[in-house]
């Protein structure tokens, strides 16, 4: 408010008549519309297009027009006369890729992990893709005929003539990638349990819920894996102290169910009452109003939000590093600093690969809630 | 909540029958686990109790911010400069990623395609990609390849950086300084007694009392008169460039620095997204109303759109700060000296009592989120629309 407006806050003569809103369409009109309609807005246009001209260039140089695609060792990717100001080593990556694929797995085991691969995101389509066939079953295939295929084709069953693989040969995105996806495999059912617990009228098991929740939500993951890692082997027998990424898997576990709950709680408040009522006035059990009535919708109106917090996963698996295992951004570390490939853009062109990789991933997942999220508004609308 | 259709006697037996059994399994591994560790321990020679938090520490801490000695400070004492360099660098990041985040969500609304698109960009790219990603990015990459120490970089007004960190010149305050903070003390007391006044006599007479000019010289000029008229309290040591290190100056570590871009830089796109729902989540009728009565855009904006996008924007933002806070513990990946790498790396690896240790971690940690979720509640109580 400035002085001259005086002692009123308020319009005391009637608003400028303003010109009709143009019919006509163009390029021309939508620039004039979107970048240069007033004199801030010219500056800002500026501002922006000199920004992206001063970091754009550079950036292409360095990652597309002067990386060194293919070289033996890191000559290439060093200064030289012919070439004084190299960009990107992606040679670097193509020597070491397998390594972060699949860690230390024998070579001649690998077959395996392409499979699980291929199982996984068999069960990742069955899911996502919701108007896919018999999406019951590929539940039940993803929850559980997934998981113990998995660990018997990772791991090994000699009976069946598989090698066992120990976990501590496993690494890069297959451990990524099993991390990721032992979270959401465990998190969602025990998530589900959770907030059916918290919105429990039964005194202790609302309790013990509540307090989970909220313990685990209110420490860094970091402490959770730290607890998991140091303190799992002491609190049972040493004889059953488990492998190194067993427990990093629990502490994952645990942590994402609590996240988990708190989200499938969202979805179930969004369940109108009556809901409940109808089942109840039909005489079904708890479960089956659980079950057959609230859940489906529940899970339905907040699979965007179960996305989002797997995405949220996702990226904190990259936390198991700091326990000790190798994971995928562990073996970008570890490769980082091999002295055959030590140059000055090693380390940014590692970094850049693996934060192409988790962005890949990521904002496909986030676009994919968005859809969701549009077709769930359609279908609310009326 | 579901009312089960059997009969209420049945029903309540079953609930008892439930609890006691919970209560049975979660107190049986609870023991179990006791036991278990208890054995283990004793195995292993760990002692237990908190009777190590008095020994003296014998390790180096980079940064305290209180006096600390790896000779003769204890361990308590090292729990306390950990947790003050935690608050230390969650404090600086909260602030820079309000501001940055306030700005990008308000550039994501912007009506120039350019700057909405840019700021779209921003938050895509640094949402989808890991926080311990970006920062051994911040770290290695980019500070750690700064040049060494005898090619440091010299800044205008006589600090400068290298790959061991930022030397900045240290104030020197002599002793007429307090004079000044005096001064200051009053403007700032003034300012507030006036602006109550003012917004009082705006209240019953509608007459307003534009302070902003009083303001400046309260806490500006008279501050600074007084600085001149005491003789200048205050100069400066800069710092050194010897051979072998840097003697003098204040001090800030590539670690600090990496750890405060990484978490202000990610927590700022997510503020961003916070700010954007919330400025969404305002009805256009209300800046159509504004308008319609002669508001100014940017008084609309500050008087009609603010107040009411910030309950929408103020639980979501906390729980951004908090996650922040929690996030600071991955400065053990950098070697930063937060609570999180001086307990649980340091001392840990020094006593070996890792249930102790791990257990006042997530302690300060909870205590922080508990707090906040009360406040938090105590807000939404307060501003808490009144529906009909």
């Amino acid at each position: 408010m400035s002085a001259a407006a005086g002692k009123t806050y308020l319009r005391s003569a009637p608003a400028e008549r303003l010109p009709p809103p143009s019919a006509r369409r163009g390029a021309i009109i939508w620039l004039r519309e979107n970048l240069f309609s007033s004199p801030v807005n010219i500056a800002m246009t500026v501002t922006c297009v000199a920004f992206l001209a001063w970091g754009i260039p550079p950036l292409l140089r360095f990652f597309l027009f002067d990386a060194i695609w293919s070289a033996n060792d890191r000559e290439a990717c060093l200064a030289s006369p012919q070439n004084p100001d190299p960009g990107a080593c992606w040679a670097y990556i193509r020597v070491w890729f397998s390594y972060f694929v699949y860690g230390f797995y024998p070579y001649g085991e690998r077959w395996r992990v392409d499979l699980f691969f291929a199982a996984l995101a068999l069960g990742i389509a069955w899911l996502a893709w919701l108007s896919a066939p018999r999406r019951g079953i590929g539940a039940i295939y993803f929850f559980a005929v997934l998981p113990i295929l998995s660990f018997g084709l990772l791991s090994g069953v000699p009976f069946l003539g598989l090698v066992s693989v120990p976990t501590s040969l496993w690494g890069g995105i297959l451990v990524t990638i099993v991390v990721a996806t032992v979270g959401i495999v465990v998190s969602l059912p025990f998530g589900i349990l959770l907030a059916l617990g918290r919105r429990s009228d039964i005194p202790v098991v609302k309790f013990f819920s509540i307090t989970f929740i909220e313990f685990v939500r209110g420490v860094p993951l970091i402490t959770v894996l730290f607890m998991a890692s140091v303190m799992l082997p002491l609190f049972v027998p040493e004889r059953f102290a488990p492998d190194k990424l067993v427990r990093a898997l629990v502490g994952v576990a645990l942590f994402a169910s609590a996240y988990m709950a708190e989200v499938v709680r969202g979805g179930l408040a969004s369940v109108p009452r009556g809901q409940y009522e109808a089942a109840q006035a039909l005489g079904l059990t708890f479960w089956r109003v659980m079950g057959l009535v609230i859940l489906p919708q529940a899970l339905r109106v907040t699979l965007p939000n179960i996305v989002n917090t797997f995405i949220g996963l996702f990226k904190d698996t990259s936390l198991v590093f700091i326990v000790g295992i190798f994971d995928f951004l562990r073996t970008i570390e570890a490769a980082r600093v091999d002295p055959h490939w030590a140059t000055p853009n090693t380390s940014v062109t590692g970094y850049a690969f693996a934060a192409a990789f988790y962005f890949i991933c990521c904002y496909g997942m986030s676009r994919y809630a968005r859809n969701v999220e549009t077709r769930l508004a359609r279908a609310h609308r009326r | 909540m579901a009312e089960i259709a059997r009969p209420r006697r049945a029903r309540r037996l079953g609930n008892i029958a439930v609890q006691v059994a919970l209560v049975a399994v979660v107190g049986g591994l609870f023991y179990a686990a006791a036991v278990n560790a208890a054995r283990n321990l004793a195995a292993a020679h760990i002692a237990s109790g908190f009777g190590f938090w008095d020994n003296t520490a014998g390790f180096d801490i980079s940064q305290t911010l209180i006096a600390y000695s790896s000779s003769t400070s204890t361990f308590g004492r090292a729990f306390w400069v950990g947790l003050l360099n935690t608050l230390l660098v969650a404090g600086i990041a909260i602030v820079l990623a309000t501001v940055l985040g306030f700005t990008i969500g308000i550039a994501r609304l912007s009506r120039n395609w350019l700057v909405s698109h840019l700021a779209g960009g921003y938050v895509e790219l640094i949402r989808n990609v890991p926080l311990l990603l970006q920062l051994l990015f911040w770290y290695n990459a980019v500070l750690k390849t700064l040049p060494e120490l005898h090619g440091s970089m010299t800044l205008p007004g006589g600090g400068f950086f290298n790959n061991r960190g930022l030397f900045l010149p240290r104030p020197q305050f002599s002793e007429n300084f307090r004079y000044v903070l005096i001064a200051f003390l009053f403007g700032a007391i003034a300012t507030l007694g006036l602006s109550v006044w003012a917004r009082r006599r705006r209240d019953q007479t509608g007459e307003r009392f534009h302070i902003r000019w009083v303001v400046l010289g309260l806490i500006v000029v008279l501050p600074a008169l007084v600085f001149l008229s005491a003789g200048t309290p205050l100069s400066f040591r800069f710092p050194n460039l010897g051979r072998f290190n840097v003697q003098g100056g204040v001090e800030i570590l590539p670690e600090f620095a990496a750890l405060l871009f990484a978490l202000s830089i990610y927590t700022a796109a997510f503020i961003a997204e916070v700010v954007r729902a919330g400025l969404l989540a305002v009805p256009q009728g209300q800046t159509e109303a504004a308008q319609a009565l002669g508001l100014r855009p940017g008084t609309t904006l500050r008087r009609i759109v603010v107040p009411q996008a910030m309950r929408v924007i103020v639980p979501p933002l906390t729980s951004q700060y908090l996650n922040l806070i929690k996030n600071s513990s991955l400065a053990v990946a950098i070697g930063y000296p937060d609570l999180f790498q001086v307990f649980t790396g340091s001392v840990l690896f020094i006593t070996g009592q890792a249930i102790e240790i791990v257990a006042v971690t997530m302690a300060v940690y909870l205590t922080i989120s508990l707090c906040t979720s009360l406040l938090m509640n105590w807000y939404g109580h307060a501003v808490g629309v009144v529906e009909r």
